[in-house]
């Protein structure tokens, strides 16, 4: 049953990196349009979805705190200012999107949105960051004061985060929209590609200068190799899908990256949870904890709420206009 | 009072907490009262029930909306603020908060989108299906957070492991015991009466301004209506739950009576000043065997008093004598409001009486007030435990928080807050104002059933949208 939440768990964080990976990257990417009616277009292509989307990073949380209370417990407590950061980011960003259209201030509440979005996603980057670089735990609790999750690895993660989420966003607007906004996200995407594969390779000659004991992993277990060689054939189907100007194949792509990747992190983190102190065994629940939730949450209403995710994204199929936006003011002519 | 880390953290729980709960005490309400509107337009096609609709849907997006950005942040706040509680009780308050998650916050998320979107991409019978499962996640949530809390106030179904952690043994009793069935039914019917009266109070404004008769008078009618036996309902309900303090809670049932001395036969402390130092009230006005008859229906029976419980172990007394009575002052107000105000209607005379209508226009804060002051009364006198009678406070919170890092985090939740709940507010101020009629406009059903120019009726702001649809329809 551990097997199956961790399973479960694993599934809804992938399912949020994804779904809001995306709209956060439209979010940043909202900097880069200039005028109005571009804005709106870019967030009609999420407005619908957002909130869903947002909403599976606090099933994720719940099944952390139900499944694997410890863990739930050392990773929010050690991460306490990331955490509050990102939470006051997805405020700012999810109250901006309605406000916007209400307000006098539209500037400023794209602010907050571009912001929100920004800094949401440097904090879950620098989070991973922290995590696979390691936390001081004591006794299974956390040691390592205010700050000690922060380096530079961590930072770097955060930035390359924030570039992986925009190319996301700018792969599902090549999907969602048409005219100048498609244009400009064919147009940025493969700078961003460029720039994640590159991030990567930084990424990966840091850690291995830095001698992480997560790279021990990967001597042991060279079947590891294969996830970044998929992430990697993926990169180049994406370039060529770009090339081709395929509108959906680049947002496909990108998620098979963005899986890869996790995977990859999975793979080399198991049988720990936060590595290299907490194993999954440690962590989980009672038995009668985790069947309780099994029964009811787990094998019932999680397939049922996968199946209404996908009939909302049904409903939303297809090209948005920049009318698809919570809409307040009358723009045709009296 | 030395500023700790430990005295930080719970005012930040407060302070989310209290931002938090104003808008699920709206929007639960909210969600019931716009599926009858939608179910109302479908079975009668009066265009006046559609234009109510696209009007409350467009508050209740706003309020939706804060409601659950800041809904995420209690989902972390057990972790970040309080890892010891979350790393003892998280076999047991997990499971409850991943029931909610799963059941109720993925259920109206997605179909809020439908919702608000949706209207001209599903057939109507999916379109009210939608309202009327945003309408059921929304209750699911109160339902799921009432058997947390519930636990929390009388924990129950457990037993504890060598770990310091708590394992649950019967989550039949945790779910199905009568502390939770008399506390979900008391938030139940807290959130309907809250949007009861902000929608009548809605209706008064109007009706005062003078637009939007029609519109006006149903939205009176309803909500008091409503009220008129929601409110009665509450205060029995209310008597329960009481009921549950006095016997389960007794150190917090003589706090919120003020009551230091154990009295046979107990008086009732209508109103003092509870005096924590001295161990008395000062200026106190009570009434014999009053106590006793509220608390235990009888006009003798012993009842214990706050000097019976060691001092480490009573709750403060001032915040919860003071917030039950106030409380108790709104449900009075309200009751008083609901009644007249429903007579009057029926009577036909309400237009005329505009006293009335300004009493009405201005008790949209009494439900807010008396949910709020509820809260405080049940979780202010649960101290010092944050598991009644199993764990200090003071042990669940996280050990190595310091008080800066606290102090961080309130000050950018509190300007967070400030700012979107200043703009909320004026928002949906806004909105209110603009109210439900546009007697220039149409509904696009009305006037063309095919509308050459199918806008999609997205937009929080219904009268516009439909302005917009029905100009294009006439162009």
């Amino acid at each position: 049953m551990t097997e199956f939440w961790t399973a479960v768990l694993a599934f809804t964080i992938l399912l949020y990196v994804v779904l809001d990976g995306f709209d956060l990257g439209v979010g940043m990417l909202l900097a880069l349009m200039p005028d109005e009616r571009g804005k709106r277009h870019m967030l009609a292509a999420i407005a619908p979805v957002w909130d869903g989307n947002e909403t599976w990073l606090v099933v994720a949380a719940t099944v952390l705190f139900a499944v694997f209370p410890l863990v739930y417990s050392i990773l929010l407590s050690a991460f306490y200012l990331p955490m509050f950061v990102m939470l006051a980011g997805l405020i700012l960003r999810g109250v901006s999107f309605e406000f916007r259209e209400r307000s006098n201030h539209k500037a400023f509440w794209d602010w907050c949105f571009i912001l929100g979005s920004l800094v949401a996603t440097f904090v879950q980057g620098v989070a991973i960051g922290g995590l696979v670089e390691g936390l001081p735990i004591v006794d299974g609790r956390y040691a390592g004061g205010p700050f000690g999750w922060l380096s530079p690895f961590a930072v770097l993660c955060g930035v390359g985060l924030c570039l992986g989420y925009a190319l996301l966003g700018a792969s599902w607007l090549t999907r969602k929209t048409a005219h100048d906004v498609q244009a400009l996200a064919f147009r940025i995407l493969p700078r961003l590609l460029f720039s994640v594969l590159a991030f990567l390779m930084v990424i990966f000659v840091y850690s291995l200068a830095l001698d992480l004991a997560v790279m021990d992993r990967w001597l042991e277990r060279p079947v590891l190799f294969v996830f970044p060689l998929i992430g990697a054939a993926l990169c180049a189907l994406m370039a060529r899908a770009i090339r081709q100007r395929r509108e959906l194949m680049p947002f496909l792509c990108c998620t098979g990256i963005f899986a890869a990747a996790f995977a990859t992190l999975a793979v080399s983190f198991y049988p720990y949870m936060i590595p290299f102190s907490v194993t999954i065994a440690d962590a989980a629940a009672p038995q009668s904890s985790q069947s309780f939730i099994f029964w009811g949450a787990g094998i019932v209403v999680l397939p049922i709420t996968v199946v209404y995710t996908l009939v909302v994204y049904f409903i939303f199929k297809g090209k948005v206009t920049e009318r698809d936006t919570y809409d307040d003011t009358p723009k045709l002519p009296e | 009072m030395e500023i700790t880390a430990l005295l930080l953290s719970r005012i930040q729980f407060a302070v989310t907490i209290s931002f938090h709960i104003i808008f699920p005490a709206f929007t639960v309400g909210l969600a019931a009262w716009l599926c009858v509107l939608e179910a109302r337009w479908l079975a009668t096609g009066r265009p006046v029930y559609r234009r109510l609709f696209d009007f409350w849907r467009g508050i209740f997006a706003v309020a939706f909306g804060m409601g659950v950005v800041s809904g995420i942040v209690m989902a972390f706040q057990f972790g970040t603020n309080w890892s010891e509680l979350s790393r003892r009780t998280g076999a047991i308050q997990g499971p409850l908060l991943l029931y909610e998650s799963f059941t109720a916050f993925a259920l109206e998320a997605s179909f809020f989108g439908v919702l608000m979107f949706g209207r001209d991409r599903v057939p109507k019978w999916f379109y009210l299906f939608a309202c009327v499962m945003v309408a059921l996640g929304t209750t699911m949530s109160s339902f799921w957070i009432m058997v947390n809390n519930s636990w929390m106030q009388w924990p129950v179904g457990y037993q504890e492991l060598p770990s310091g952690v708590y394992e649950p043994t019967d989550w039949f009793a945790i779910i199905f015991n009568s502390v939770v069935w008399v506390r979900f039914p008391h938030m139940l019917l807290a959130a309907y009466i809250t949007s009861a009266f902000c929608i009548a109070a809605t209706g008064a404004w109007h009706m005062l301004r003078g637009g939007s008769r029609a519109e006006s008078a149903i939205m009176l009618r309803m909500a008091l209506g409503l009220a008129a036996f929601l409110v009665p309902a509450q205060m029995f309900v209310g008597h329960l739950v009481g009921d549950y303090t006095h016997d389960k809670q007794p150190a917090k049932f003589a706090a919120i009576e003020a009551r230091w001395n154990d009295e046979q036969p107990a008086s009732e402390v209508i109103i003092a000043w509870p005096n924590e130092k001295t161990e008395s009230n000062d200026y106190e006005i009570s009434i014999p065997y009053l106590g006793s008859l509220i608390a235990s229906m009888s006009l003798s029976s012993k009842e214990v008093g706050l000097k019976s419980f060691p001092v480490a172990d009573r709750p403060p007394v001032l915040i919860p004598f003071f917030a039950f009575r106030i409380m108790v002052g709104c449900g009075l107000l309200m009751l008083g409001l609901a009644w007249y105000g429903s007579l009057q209607i029926a009577r036909g005379r309400i237009e005329t009486q505009r006293w009335l209508l300004f009493a009405i226009f201005l008790s949209f804060p009494l439900g807010f007030v008396a949910t709020l002051t509820g809260w405080y009364t049940a979780e202010v006198g649960r101290q010092p435990w944050t598991v009644y009678g199993v764990l200090r406070t003071a042990d669940a919170a996280t050990p190595f928080l310091t008080a800066p890092q606290v102090a961080t985090t309130l000050v950018i939740f509190a300007v967070v807050y400030a700012v979107i709940f200043a703009a909320g507010v004026a928002f949906i101020f806004r909105l209110l104002r603009r109210g439900p009629a546009s007697p220039a406009a149409p509904l696009p059903e009305d006037s063309n059933p095919k509308r050459p120019l199918s806008v999609p009726d997205v937009g929080a702001g219904p009268t516009q949208t439909v302005d917009l649809a029905s100009k294009g329809g006439a162009s």
